[in-house]
């Protein structure tokens, strides 16, 4: 899933500033299941605005609407008869949802109120790590299912680099070096020879913003 | 989320009980709630208001005594603290 972290309270309330109408929209996915942006922290985060706001004397008015997923148009129409009712609207999404709703109302000041971390898992009730930095060629397979894009600090496809130290990476000897960890698993696997196969280096094609579109969904006249 | 709600109403203070830290039934709950309160203190701080409104009091079930000792107590500690500035 994409993690995401709620942003600090003054950095919010400083881009509302000079709002009187807010739209509080979660999102009930992704950013629900990291406890970041789901109809909970929402409901939190409305209710600090507006303890914020009759402190300062400044009140806003606020409102609050999760929606299952703000990176999927469906679900964005929900929001099409609320959203002139307000002078601007507050996302707790990720990065991809923030933007899917900005596109769709663009006369809308929006802003994220979270900030988009990584993807990654679940550890335990509230705990989380990176695994994937969607490189866009995965080498998985070759690797014993250890990722040498996020885990190793250099992001090295082909085997580890010259300070590899006993098992740690030479920024942190608490670090792990990745490389070694793969090496130990392919070894338990009996896997070794695949440590030799040669994966060329990505071509970052995330520099520009890429697209997919999955075999057997392409609309007729791409055909 | 309910002790924000409290606040957020005008409440002056909002104290938890949980057991005793290691006798919960659910193993984990009262070291969880804990941790909640400690959030919620922290949100408290960040909007402007005392984090210390909110406190949390670990007893068992048969210490009613210490349980009014608890409420004397944030009682007192409310009143130091005065009104919650929300209820102008
Ligand atoms: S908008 Fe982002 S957080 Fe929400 S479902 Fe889509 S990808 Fe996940
Ligand atoms: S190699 Fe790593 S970054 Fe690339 S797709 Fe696989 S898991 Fe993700």
């Amino acid at each position: 899933m994409i993690v995401a972290k709620r942003k600090p309270f003054e950095e919010i309330k400083e881009m509302l500033k000079g709002y009187k109408k807010v739209l509080n929209v979660g999102c009930g996915t992704c950013v629900a299941v990291c406890l970041a942006g789901g109809e909970k922290e929402v409901d939190v985060l409305n209710i600090e605005l507006d303890m914020a706001g009759k402190l300062d004397e400044n009140p806003i008015e606020l409102g609050a609407m999760t929606i299952e997923r703000q990176c999927d148009r469906e679900y964005l129409e929900a929001l099409d008869p609320l959203v002139d009712d307000y002078d601007a609207i507050l996302s707790m999404a990720c990065g991809a949802g923030i933007q899917f709703l900005a596109e769709r109302y663009p006369h809308k000041p929006i802003f994220p109120a979270v900030d988009t971390t990584f993807i990654g898992v679940n550890q335990g009730v509230g705990w989380y790590e990176e695994r994937c930095r969607s490189c866009g060629s995965c080498v998985l397979g070759l690797t014993g299912g250890i990722c040498p894009v996020t885990m190793c600090a250099k992001g090295l496809y082909n085997g580890p680099c010259g300070g590899t130290n006993k098992g740690s990476c030479e920024i942190d000897k608490d670090q792990p070096c990745a490389w070694y960890l793969i090496y130990e698993r392919l070894s338990r696997q009996g896997r070794l020879d695949n440590i030799l196969k040669f994966s060329p280096a990505t071509d970052w094609q995330n520099q520009i913003p890429r697209t997919l579109i999955q075999p057997g969904y392409k609309k007729s006249e791409e055909v | 989320m309910y002790l924000l709600r409290a606040i957020q109403k005008g409440a002056d203070g909002v104290y938890v009980v949980g057991c005793l830290e290691g006798t919960c039934h659910y193993n984990e709950g009262n070291f969880r709630a804990s941790e909640r309160v400690k959030h919620v203190q922290m949100l408290l701080e960040e909007v402007g208001l005392e984090g210390d409104r909110v406190r949390m009091y670990n007893l068992s079930s048969g210490e009613g005594p210490t349980f009014a000792a608890y409420a004397k107590e944030m009682t007192e500690h409310i009143r130091k603290l005065g009104p919650n500035r929300l209820n102008k």
